[in-house]
């Protein structure tokens, strides 16, 4: 078994399952802070895939868009905190 | 062997990600739904960045790998703080089987400040000396 048959057939394949079953609970979510922290863990995951697809192609150039969207998923999430704190202040 | 190593490493992190996955469906709070996405996902993502550095076998690339670890490390923790402070203000529940809540009554609704439970007497102790000062 090459690495790359283990990584096309393996890796990914689980990580789309992954993905699936947290995408039930952004659409299922009975609270707001539920779906923020499953979109949090959607791009965490999506981080997990670029790096495996940047093994798989042998392009190191994806790990830099995953360096982004670590520091986006964390701006998101704060920004959601934030305002939902407000929002029940000024209520 | 270099490629047995990425095998096990990035087979060891995506486990780790499918169970947070399940976790977050299964749990049945939101407080643990959040601990999940946080412990989890860091450990998992963490192995698979290392696969990475391991496969490219390059000083730029480790240096990426070791920033967005670096990041990740930093940053979860604070949003996860964040977030669940934010639903503790607006009221979400928590589970009907948990058995303790030690910030009951700890927070302040009106200026959102924690206090510390024992505070009457050290508040006092705290007035006192500024208005010696």
């Amino acid at each position: 078994m090459t690495l790359y048959n283990f990584l096309y057939y393996g890796i990914l394949p689980v990580l789309s399952l992954a993905v699936l079953l947290i995408l039930i609970r952004l659409l299922k979510g009975p609270n707001f802070v539920d779906r923020v922290i499953s979109l949090d863990l959607l791009i965490t995951t999506g981080i997990g895939i670029i790096t495996v697809y940047s093994i798989l192609t042998g392009e190191a150039t994806f790990l830099d868009i995953a360096m982004i969207l670590a520091l986006i998923a964390f701006l998101g999430t704060v920004a959601f905190a934030y305002y939902l704190e407000k929002q029940e202040k000024n209520d | 062997m270099t490629n047995i190593i990425i095998m096990i490493v990035t087979a060891t992190g995506t486990l780790f990600i499918l169970l947070a996955a399940i976790g977050i469906v299964r749990m049945p709070d939101f407080y643990l739904r959040l601990s999940v996405t946080t412990k989890a996902v860091s450990l998992g993502l963490g192995l698979i960045l290392v696969g990475a550095a391991v496969f490219f076998d390059h000083m730029a690339v480790t240096s990426r790998v070791v920033a967005i670890i670096f990041f990740l490390l930093l940053t979860a923790p604070v949003a996860a703080h964040m977030i669940g402070r934010a639903s503790y203000f607006t009221g979400i529940r928590m589970w009907d089987k948990s058995v303790l809540d030690e910030l009951k009554g700890m927070y302040d609704k009106e200026t959102h400040e924690l206090k510390s439970g024992a505070e009457t007497t050290e508040k006092q102790d705290v007035s006192a000396n500024v208005d010696e000062k």
